[in-house]
């Protein structure tokens, strides 16, 4: 398939790979945070990792929307879908996220009504079909999805739809990636940058990244070819003793951004002065609520919403993993009593959150000896047969 | 590299926590049935598993083949039923109603079974268009007649407006075992092949693009088709088929994972050698699902003895709905119970049973 095979080739990939590791120096460790959850799942759907060398280690961020929604703004939801005569919609990722009674999924078989949208533009549609309930879209996502809420909102505004309105809950990654550079306890030699939330903000709010903490980030695209190349890049500024911002990802993404995508999510939008990220605590002017004057198109002021902070289960290491401390399987409860099917913690949910990327895709084969020539299924299988007493 | 060494036995010992875990018996944790119970995956197992083969558990329920096998007087029978509720109703290559009858037909042909009687049981949403019961009617026979099955029995309900979805149908079907040998995923055995006898995925999304919720446009139709014919002629051509599965809810994927733990043994498929239509890979790279977790309605994936695969494949290749047939894969003794891809890219990666439903990614 056309633009999308060309960036999946084996052969490519393998001299990339030997490049990456020509670049490597004897004994050093090398770890890079992926910040986004879009390359986190890439690099376990392709088993990407098979391709790094072994003292290159990817550490993965708190890019993943779903991953960061604390349990009690799910309550919240749940609480405004409850409403009489309200059909609530959001995103897929965001049917199975555990709130502190269930998920919406669950919700639902109690008698909500939450359906699952592309696009907050079909909610709309929805709205314009159901003129006897009130449609309330669930937004959440990075500024990769909040211009497409603001242009809902803008639509909105324009036909004159008043039986629609947004449970607001777009986060802003910048301030996520300082709290992460000044969380003391994670030392990173670079970061891979988020590729879609570049083409809305640009390349150029990751600059005191490079001049501010002295460390190299790429942004990058997400197939894996472009996730290798950015790696690639990494290494390279590194050998050279350089920290820039570079952009691997410029088919798709412009240095300055997308102004008109900025200019709706302005109009529409206001930093919030804090908000709660989950495992990360409260982060100050990291989220985006509805501006004053797009009020009436704002569910939290429409309905009450409890608002009541609630605490992640203390088992629940989500913190420590959305900020790289942990790896996933390094949790106490990874695997046992945190799983797919009953996810205790939210980097459990999304196929982009790294405990869910990790459980699903790469638990097998991350236990394998680790040499250039391990890559058939047959010492696959003799790796995993070493099974400790 | 101590250092290095000592994290890989430390989650060694977690990944062995894990798999014990897994191994656990069924209990189902909701206090309500959810979607994901119906999609066929890991919720789906944990149903059945659970609350219906502990109440009704025997011998012939305990493989959980897609039919029951059994002698009665001397014939070989297999029986086996399966209920239909696609929304929408009609759709691009097919409908309820032909569904209905392939689907049934399917599971009795995979036991090594030639179908021979069904029943049809409807029940109708109040205000239901009389045009489009009969249209699904007509499709049934129709489907009937070329899988060369009788409809000999049914029964029909109606109920309040609102409390179906237009039209369900539930058939039931048995067939007459032929086939001497023994068939089922727990003869399935390292070395084996695993054959697929067609692109994979066509009828789920075809069914997901005609609900009409996603504005995508793809000239893609159902693969929904009655298998008896191309069993029969793969059953002719080699005595080494171990077992074989319809690849409906939950897909290609999800059969191999039930055969990996049925039969204790690795799948390894090659993602290159899976045939998927160009439609397919494009709608599902764009709604962020994989075409290996979604549904097909006429199409086989087969476990055959090493040695006869040449010979499997030569098979499905000569009849119609097997021109596109594929070897996609191998059985091996480790890791028991999991399937594993190579990806096109050159990785290595599990594939997993899903919860319940593929859910779209946000980005």
């Amino acid at each position: 398939m056309r633009f999308v095979d060309e960036f999946r080739d084996a052969d490519k990939a393998r001299a990339l790979s030997a490049k990456i590791t020509s670049l490597c120096e004897p004994g050093r460790q090398y770890k890079f945070m992926e910040v986004c959850g879009g390359h986190t799942h890439t690099i376990y759907k392709h088993g990407l990792e098979d391709y790094l060398p072994e003292n290159i280690t990817l550490v993965h961020g708190p890019g993943c929307p779903v991953c960061v929604i604390p349990m009690g703004r799910i309550d919240d939801a749940i609480h405004i879908a409850r409403q009489p005569g309200v059909l609530m919609t959001s995103f897929g990722d965001m049917m199975r996220v555990p709130g502190s009674g269930g998920n919406f999924f669950d919700s639902n078989a109690e008698g909500t009504n939450i359906r699952m949208v592309y696009s907050p533009l079909d909610s709309l549609k929805i709205a314009r079909q159901n003129p006897d309930m009130h449609v309330v879209f669930m937004a959440i996502g990075f500024e990769t999805t909040a211009p497409s809420t603001a242009m809902t909102m803008l639509r909105a505004a324009k036909d004159g739809i008043d039986n629609f309105s947004v449970f607001c809950n777009h986060i802003t990654i910048i301030p996520a990636i300082k709290a992460i550079l000044d969380s003391p306890d994670l030392r990173l030699d670079g970061f891979i940058g988020p590729g879609h939330v570049s083409t809305v903000i640009g390349c150029r709010p990751y600059e005191f990244i490079a001049r501010d903490y002295g460390k190299p980030i790429v942004v990058s695209g997400f197939e894996p070819l472009d996730i290798l190349q950015s790696i690639y890049m990494l290494m390279v500024q590194l050998k050279e003793g350089r920290s820039d911002v570079e952009n691997q990802y410029s088919r798709v993404v412009p240095w300055h951004g997308n102004p008109t995508a900025l200019r709706a999510i302005a109009e529409t939008m206001e930093l919030r002065p804090y908000f709660e990220w989950r495992g990360l605590g409260f982060i100050s002017h990291s989220a985006l609520r509805v501006r004053e004057t797009f009020e009436r198109f704002d569910a939290e002021l429409r309905y009450e919403i409890p608002g009541v902070r609630v605490a992640d289960p203390k088992a629940c290491q989500c913190g420590e993993v959305l900020k790289g401390v942990l790896k996933p399987w390094e949790c106490k409860v990874f695997g046992t009593a945190c799983t797919p099917e009953t996810p205790i913690g939210t980097c459990m949910v999304s196929p982009e959150g790294a405990c869910a990327a990790y459980y699903n895709f790469g638990r097998f084969t991350r236990t394998r000896v680790r040499e250039a020539s391990l890559s058939t299924v047959d010492d696959l299988a003799a790796s995993a047969r070493r099974v400790p007493s | 590299m101590s250092n290095a060494t000592a994290p890989s036995e430390r989650e060694q010992q977690v990944l062995d926590r894990i798999e014990r875990a897994r191994r656990r018996r069924a209990k189902v944790k909701e206090e309500r049935i959810t979607l994901a119970h119906g999609a066929g995956g890991k919720a789906t197992q944990t149903l059945i598993e659970a609350v219906f083969l502990d109440a009704f558990r025997n011998p012939l329920l305990e493989p959980l083949e897609d039919a029951a096998s059994f002698t009665v007087d001397g014939s070989r029978l297999a029986l086996t039923t399966d209920s239909f509720v696609v929304s929408p109703l009609f759709f691009p290559g097919g409908d309820i109603g032909d569904l209905a009858v392939n689907g049934t037909v399917n599971d009795l042909a995979v036991a090594g079974a030639v179908p021979k009687y069904l029943t049809a049981g409807f029940i109708l949403e109040e205000g239901f268009p009389v045009t489009d019961l009969i249209r699904i009617v007509e499709s049934m026979r129709a489907a009937a007649q070329t899988a060369g099955v009788a409809i000999v029995t049914g029964d029909t309900k109606v109920v309040q407006r609102g409390k179906a979805d237009g039209c369900y149908i539930n058939t039931a079907g048995v067939g007459v075992r032929e086939y001497p040998g023994p068939l089922g995923a727990a003869t399935v055995r390292p070395g084996d092949a695993v054959l697929v006898s067609g692109p994979v995925g066509e009828h789920g999304v075809t069914v997901m693009l005609a609900r009409g919720e996603l504005d995508i446009e793809a000239d893609l139709e159902s693969d929904t088709a009655a298998v008896h014919g191309l069993v029969a002629d793969l059953l002719a051509a080699t005595p080494g088929v171990r077992a074989m599965r319809d690849a409906t809810r939950g897909g290609v994927a999800t059969i191999l994972n039930e055969v990996a733990k049925a039969a204790e043994v690795a799948v390894v498929v090659d993602e290159d050698a899976v045939p998927v239509a160009a439609e397919v890979r494009g709608a599902s790279e764009l709604l962020g699902i994989d075409p290996l977790y979604v549904a097909c309605e006429g199409r086989i994936v087969a476990f055959v003895d090493g040695a006869a695969a040449g010979n499997a494949l030569a098979a499905m290749h000569r009849h119609p709905l097997g021109r596109q047939a594929a070897i996609i894969g191998t059985v091996r003794a480790d890791p028991p119970g999991l399937v594993l891809l190579n990806t096109a890219f050159g990785g290595t990666r599990i594939c997993d049973l899903l919860v319940g439903d593929p859910l779209p990614r946000i980005c």
